[in-house]
């Protein structure tokens, strides 16, 4: 925390000369379907000279200057995914706080299923596996039979 | 002279680390006692040289002594004493030298409290430790070293990173390191058990309490830092999803994983080879995140490849350590003995469900974390992983588990009854559905994620007071004699319960904070009224004021309610001269579990300024509920079984007792 705090700082301080501060009150659309579009947009943009900043909390002046580009977009009746087609031909896929989905960031979005997806065949496996091997291998040392195993388990489970 | 003397006993630590790694575990893999022996008070006299060398870093700063570079980088005669002594581990080289401390601090509590250890454990267990202590002290020496010297001293000291110059702060680094370094321990005896292939009660009952004890102070830490976050930056939030964050996250959730795989291993026997292999990943992912925390691989992967002596020091031990470990895991963990069966419908399937979700959501967290790194680092191609993202995978894992619970608690071991289990939570059940319509009925369909997200909460909550409910078999018995009960109901008991009620108070927070904030964003003048909420927030104007290191253009605000003036509050823009650095601090008026935040903005001359102002309802609720997971932990720690000697398990008495009687 504190060194991205400290990097994300100087990098802020190098691009700032008078301290702004994030989204200022002359930024705001008149219109309220507008800027609530605007706003929602701006959180999944990033502030390309912060560190992990969306254009909505940051305060650096590149911030500003895109928030009022996407405004700009906005009121000249673009739509949401024209104005974020927009960002990316101008800044490329960096400016993207939520990446998109293709061949190159398919493992990033697949990461989280896929490790429940093997997680529970994992699970499977061994309980089937474990369910077959019990018999023999840990109860087989004690000399009882599995079926004299599945009577001394059912008098078990009984109490 | 002093400087050099704790930088004498630093270098006498790690040559002490180096006898450590090497004459217990031979000791304890030939059989030798007088060498396994050694192992505690070597321990100690480590713990003993690096305090001393802390300790006259610590003097250096209070005493300002430009003559060390680090003192000079980070300190200023002109700060106050608390930021001159939480100074010490504001920056690189301090912060390093306290994770040792906290290291071998943890191998002296081992040397102490291991008594009632196999010897052969104990010593193995604490050349591990030494191994990864020798490593880190061998860091320091070689690229961080603070007790480095200014040949001509400067009269003057660059002073502390201002946004650092906080309590929060003061606090936040020393939880979360003894959180993070805390897995150390449980890393070290799965280490040890690997090496001397066996896995024994007095190792299954040791695994737990040093897990709770790191998940508590790293819970603490995270919720530190957290709340830090959120007055000091100035924006009103308290999770960025910042790979920084992620790091302390990480082992976190691989810890709680680990804590609840402890429980089976420790009652049933079950799940060793499994908890072993998450002991390792905790501690792992703790040495990943000090990685990249320390590497500056974060800030940009050319700047890691420009100045690589720390990243690469650091990524040689990661890879020393988590490659070692793992491979050792690979070689040795089939020889480890499994233990007891169980149902997919059992208390223990439910610890395994946890588990399963825990992973995979830690599996997300650290494929979103790295994945920006790996794919610049093998194409140059650039993408951000941010907020958006995390909240997409991350978030759906959770709803899950969170659903499932209460239902672990209330299900019997190894074979449960699920029809049972849900009668038993009927109430709970009920109680969040009609919270659900409530919320529904009084907010309408505008929010639909919103009310359900409320509903999962009260659901964790009222399932946790339920389970405690139902064990004490109230309404069967009395009250009288269920009070009785309740007195006499274990401490991990009331360790589960408590925690896991947290759990959903922290997730009502996170809900309504985030759906039900309401925010203004106005350029203000002496006079002006912004309404939030039921609160009016008037400025009354600003006025410039002088701090010991820096200046401050401070506004006055009153917040009526009714007309009714409740609180007044100076929200503040700091100026640090030294470092030519602006920071925010905001106001903030806290009613009930609510929050009235202010912040200020640009000045726009003729004294109007920019000023945002949010009501953020239950906001608290975020940090009391981390609060309240630290409280269970502690609880589950005093346990009287965690204290009194290993007895031989139920499960292997019953089976050698029952074998004669067939």
């Amino acid at each position: 925390m504190i060194r991205s705090l400290l990097s994300a700082l100087t990098i802020l301080l190098a691009a700032l000369l008078v301290p702004a501060h994030a989204i200022a009150p002359d930024e705001i659309l008149e219109d309220p379907a507008l800027e609530q579009r605007a706003r929602a947009l701006s959180t999944e943009l990033r502030c390309m000279v912060c560190q992990n900043q969306s254009i909505d909390d940051s305060d650096a002046p590149l911030a500003k200057d895109l928030r009022v580009l996407v405004r700009e977009r906005l009121v000249a009746g673009d739509s949401d995914s024209e104005v974020i087609d927009y960002l990316v031909s101008r800044y490329g896929e960096f400016v993207l706080l939520k990446p998109r989905f293709a061949w190159h960031t398919l493992f990033l979005w697949a990461a989280g299923p896929l490790a429940l997806i093997a997680g529970i065949i994992a699970i499977v496996f061994l309980v089937r596996r474990r369910g077959k091997g019990y018999a023999e291998k840990v109860v087989a040392p004690s000399g009882l039979s599995s079926e004299e195993q599945k009577k001394l388990q059912e008098l078990l489970d009984r109490d | 002279m002093v400087i050099e003397f704790g930088h004498f006993a630093l270098v006498l630590a790690f040559i002490l680390t180096l006898v450590q790694s090497v004459v217990p575990i031979w000791g304890a893999l030939t059989g030798d006692t007088r060498l396994m022996a050694t192992a505690s008070p070597v321990a100690q006299a480590q713990f003993i040289l690096v305090l001393v060398s802390f300790i006259v870093l610590t003097g250096a700063y209070l005493n300002s002594d430009f003559s060390v570079v680090n003192v000079w980088e980070n300190s200023h005669s002109a700060k106050p004493l608390l930021y001159k002594f939480t100074g010490v581990w504001g920056n690189h080289e301090g912060s390093m030298l306290l994770w040792v401390l906290i290291l071998v601090f943890f191998s002296a509590l081992v040397g102490l409290f291991g008594g009632n250890l196999p010897a052969d454990l104990r010593a193995t267990t604490l050349s591990v430790q030494s191994w990864v202590t020798a490593g880190f002290v061998l860091f320091i020496l070689a690229t961080s070293n603070p007790f480095n010297r200014i040949p001509n001293p400067p009269i003057e000291g660059n002073d502390l990173n201002p946004i650092l110059q906080d309590i929060g702060l003061a606090i936040h680094p020393p939880l979360l390191y003894v959180g993070y370094v805390g897995f150390s321990i449980v890393f070290s005896f799965a280490v040890a058990a690997l090496i001397l292939g066996r896995t024994d009660a007095a190792w299954a009952r040791w695994v737990r309490p040093w897990t709770l004890l790191a998940w508590c102070f790293l819970t603490l830490g995270i919720a530190m830092g957290s709340y830090w976050a959120y007055y000091e930056l100035g924006w009103g939030g308290w999770w960025f999803w910042d790979p920084v964050e992620n790091a302390s996250f990480m082992p976190w959730l691989a810890g709680t994983a680990l804590l609840h795989s402890a429980i089976v291993m420790e009652k049933r026997e079950a799940l060793k080879v499994w908890t072993v292999l998450l002991a390792i990943s905790t501690f792992s992912l703790s040495l990943l995140g000090a990685f990249l925390v320390r590497s500056g691989v974060l800030t940009s992967v050319h700047a890691f490849a420009t100045d690589p002596a720390r990243g690469v020091f650091i990524l040689v031990l990661l890879c020393i350590f988590i490659g070692g470990s793992l491979a050792l895991y690979a070689w040795r963990a089939p020889m480890l003995k499994q233990g007891g069966l169980f149902a997919p419908i059992s208390r223990e399937g439910g610890l395994v469900l946890n588990n399963l979700f825990l992973t995979a959501a830690t599996a997300a967290v650290l494929v979103g974390t790295l994945y920006p790194l790996v794919l610049d680092a093998l194409t140059g191609e650039k993408i951000s992983v941010g907020e958006p993202f995390f909240n997409l995978t991350f978030g759906p894992l959770m709803v899950p588990l969170l659903m499932a619970v209460p239902f672990g608690p209330v299900l019997s071991w190894k074979r449960g009854d699920l029809l049972a289990a849900t009668q038993r939570l009927y109430v709970a059940l009920g109680l969040a559905l009609l919270v659900v319509l409530f919320t529904f009925w009084l907010w309408g369909m505008e929010r639909v994620l919103a009310p359900l997200g409320i509903g999962l909460a009260v659901w964790v909550m009222a399932g946790a007071v339920s389970e405690i409910v139902t064990r004490v078999k109230f309404f069967e018995i009395g009250l009288k004699r269920g009070f009785s009960r309740l007195a006499g109901l274990p401490g991990s008991a009331w360790g589960t319960a408590v925690a896991h009620f947290g759990v959903g108070v922290t997730v009502l927070g996170i809900v309504t904070a985030t759906a039900f904030e309401y925010e203004r964003i106005e350029t203000m003048r002496a006079g002006d009224t912004v309404t939030v909420s039921d609160y009016q927030v008037t400025f009354d104007g600003a006025a410039p004021r002088r701090g010991p290191n820096y200046t401050e253009d401070v506004g006055h605000f009153t917040i009526r309610k009714g007309g009714v003036t409740v609180a007044e509050l100076d929200p503040s823009k700091r100026f640090y001269t030294a470092r030519q650095m602006p920071t925010t601090e905001a106001g903030i008026y806290t009613t009930g579990f609510s929050q009235v935040y202010l912040s200020l903005g640009e000045s726009r001359g003729d004294g109007a300024m920019d000023v945002r102002v949010y009501f953020k309802p239950l906001i608290t609720l975020i940090w009391i509920g981390c609060v309240i997971m630290a409280i269970g932990a502690v609880l589950s720690m005093a346990d009287r079984r965690l204290r009194v000697g290993a007895p031989k398990p139920a499960a292997k008495r019953r089976r050698t007792s029952a074998v004669p009687a067939e």
